[in-house]
């Protein structure tokens, strides 16, 4: 099975392309160029692969979950280590490719959003390396919830701006950054950290992140001598999920499971999942699946975890989703935080709230399955930015 | 096809001067008062008025309008709010556009969009985050109720991209005068005049100028290049302000004046 995903404007189906002022056209063009050109660039593709290597950690391991997989009626589970990247979750892949671009394209200042903080954290750590300014937007909301991501991003270096306007979470980070980006175009890269907004965005974010499922499908195939059964990881902008899916989708008897944050339970309206409970509309650039009310009006999202509070949903997704060829299921805030103490007990790995989702939906999908089946999990990111939540989830005294 | 905004322009051309087009967003400060805010508006000279459709995510606003959009969608601002607005606007006998961005024109339905527009009185829509690339079905939507589809343009816009761009649109060119959100500014950069400068060489259409306008000074200037100056944040900065509601309602109308007599002098 090959599915074309994209043509030349962007588009996956009815959704993507490009819904944007137009002072931000050539510089999305100029990106766009930037990428095809570092796509077939030797040089480029050597310093980023050399950056994996020595710097980011690259290829990362995959650990089979022996103790947890007796609570996933038996299934067999892969967990493919994004965890163990230097910062600590997958979103260094993007980031070290795009601030290689922003150096290409001579810019000398990056902007960033962050929900969580892990895609700030490593967009700071990359201007660090690369000798950029770096400017990072955090709703004031996230800026109390992570402040120890906060305080890293300072230590790198960079700037951290708390975003008081809406609901004062990732959403209206975006926001400010695109007003950042129409106003500062000319000098400034913004390095969004998602698979969404305008085109090249979902594409390219995608190609970066690719070598996730590049790596874990040969990894499964030497350790298991077959393809697994299902592929699954946490959606919230979705790009560890692309990452992994992209590899598979030719691979039409892999199933691919995306898990997106059911909040209190999509059924009460205080939740995250945009393809479970949304609706297709325009949101930050592109068209998708979004959390949205009868006039177009985006609704907040609601999640335990800060990274996948988010109403929007990359367009690929969207597309993945209405063909049929991935599926996507909503995980409560009850149901990922007791996969994510389950992860801690039984394999001594601590994973981020988000990834808990994942984590959760392998719970589910291995009873589906069973003992035969095998699963690979893409543990996007460790936990520890988590205690906090979790302790007060919990009840740990600090 | 002639809209009441292709009129405005006809006529002000005729006069050898700019038009003053002003922006305020549906149910700002308040339903009744964005009604009395057009009227007062209208009275003191505006040529064409803008209803801005209050969006949750306006990412091309600077702080006056995100208030202002914000206290309007608290008051519960709805599609039905802007088009009465715009009958509002009409009835007063200005011409009445409506400025949006896409997504709530998305979800009304956009042939049904198009036509309540023209049935409201409405000459066109500003859709300041469509691109042209996006804009097959509301092309036809237009084309079909006979109302203009109002593009913005930039100062980074390339000169090819100018020309495709102007070749859609209807009623008059949006030029944005600086690279940034909506906002007053104490300069309306040189990027204007030659961005209004650039894009006359690809099109016979009106070209208005908006972004940072907000004193009569400011509307001469503009007013010397430009068919049309528009101005917003300054008005709403003003109701803003304003310690009541008819004291929002003098301002605005001052001002009104004042920048009447700006786009009368710059020639």
């Amino acid at each position: 099975m090959t599915i074309q995903t994209s043509d030349l404007l962007g588009h996956f189906g009815q959704y993507g392309g490009r819904f944007v002022p137009e002072a931000l056209i050539g510089a999305l063009n100029e990106l766009e160029a930037a990428h095809i050109a570092a796509q077939s660039d030797p040089v480029f593709q050597a310093e980023l692969a050399e950056l994996h290597r020595t710097y980011s950690g690259r290829p990362s391991i995959i650990t089979e979950a022996k103790r947890f997989s007796e609570y996933a009626g038996g299934a067999r589970i892969i967990l493919k280590r994004e965890d163990l990247n230097h910062t600590g979750s997958h979103k260094i892949n993007n980031v070290l490719g795009q601030a290689l671009l922003t150096k290409k394209m001579g810019k000398k200042r990056i902007i960033a959003e962050t929900g969580a903080g892990q895609h700030g954290v490593a967009s700071a750590t990359a201007a660090a390396l690369m000798g950029l300014e770096c400017v990072v937007y955090m709703g004031e909301e996230d800026t109390r919830r992570q402040a120890l991501n906060v305080a890293r991003m300072k230590l790198l270096g960079a700037e951290v701006v708390p975003v008081t306007s809406g609901s004062r979470t990732l959403k209206d980070a975006i926001n400010e950054a695109m007003r950042d980006w129409v106003t500062n175009v000319a000098t400034t890269h913004y390095l969004l950290g998602t698979v969404a907004g305008p085109h090249p965005f979902p594409t390219m974010v995608r190609d970066f992140h690719k070598i996730i499922g590049q790596e874990a499908r040969a990894q499964v195939l030497e350790l298991t001598g077959k393809l697994p059964d299902a592929v699954l990881a946490c959606v919230g902008g979705g790009s560890n999920a692309i990452g992994i899916f992209h590899e598979f989708i030719p691979d039409a008897n892999v199933r691919l499971i995306g898990l997106e944050a059911g909040g209190d339970g999509v059924e009460t309206g205080r939740h995250a999942a945009t393809i479970t409970g949304g609706s297709p509309g325009v949101l930050h650039g592109t068209r998708s699946y979004v959390l949205q009310d009868e006039n177009g009006q985006t609704v907040e999202s609601h999640s335990i975890s800060a990274g996948l509070d988010y109403p929007g949903v990359g367009p690929e997704h969207a597309y993945l989703h209405d063909i049929g060829r991935a599926e996507y299921r909503a995980i409560n805030d009850d149901a990922a935080m007791a996969a994510f103490a389950l992860l801690c007990k039984t394999e001594g790995i601590i994973p981020a709230i988000e990834t808990a989702h994942a984590l959760a939906g392998a719970l589910v999908v291995g009873n589906e399955l069973g003992p035969d089946a095998t699963l690979l999990i893409n543990l996007s990111g460790r936990g520890d930015k988590d205690v906090q939540t979790a302790a007060d989830y919990f009840g740990i005294p600090l | 096809m002639s809209t009441a905004l292709d009129k405005v322009f006809e006529r002000t051309r005729a006069e050898n001067r700019a038009a003053l087009i002003a922006y305020i967003p549906a149910g700002f400060p308040s339903q009744s008062g964005c009604a009395k805010a057009i009227q007062a508006l209208a009275a003191a000279g505006v040529d064409a008025i803008e209803i801005g459709f209050p969006y949750s995510d306006p990412v091309m606003d600077g702080p006056t309008i995100q208030e202002a959009a914000e206290i309007s969608l608290k008051g519960g601002t709805n599609a039905a709010d802007v088009f009465a607005a715009l009958k509002t606007a009409s009835a007063t006998g200005v011409a009445a556009v409506v400025m949006t961005y896409w997504n709530p024109i998305e979800r009304y339905g956009v042939d049904a969009f198009a036509q309540a527009i023209a049935d409201n009185g409405g000459s066109g829509v500003i859709t300041p985050d469509l691109t042209i690339e996006e804009s097959g079905r509301w092309l036809a939507a237009t084309t079909k109720n006979e109302i203009n589809p109002i593009y913005v343009v930039a100062p980074s816009t390339a000169d090819a991209r100018l020309v495709e761009v102007t070749s859609k649109t209807g009623g008059f060119v949006y030029a944005a005068s600086v690279m940034g959100v909506t906002g007053a500014r104490s300069n309306i950069s040189v990027d204007a005049s030659q961005l209004v400068a650039r894009v006359r060489k690809g099109t016979k259409l009106p070209i208005a100028v908006g972004l940072g306008v907000s004193t009569r000074t400011q509307a001469k200037e503009v007013a010397a290049y430009a068919d049309g100056v528009i101005v917003g944040s300054a008005f709403i900065k003003l109701l803003l302000n304003a310690k009541s509601e008819q004291e929002g309602l003098d301002a605005i109308s001052q001002l009104a004046q004042e920048l009447a007599l700006g786009v009368r002098e710059g020639r």
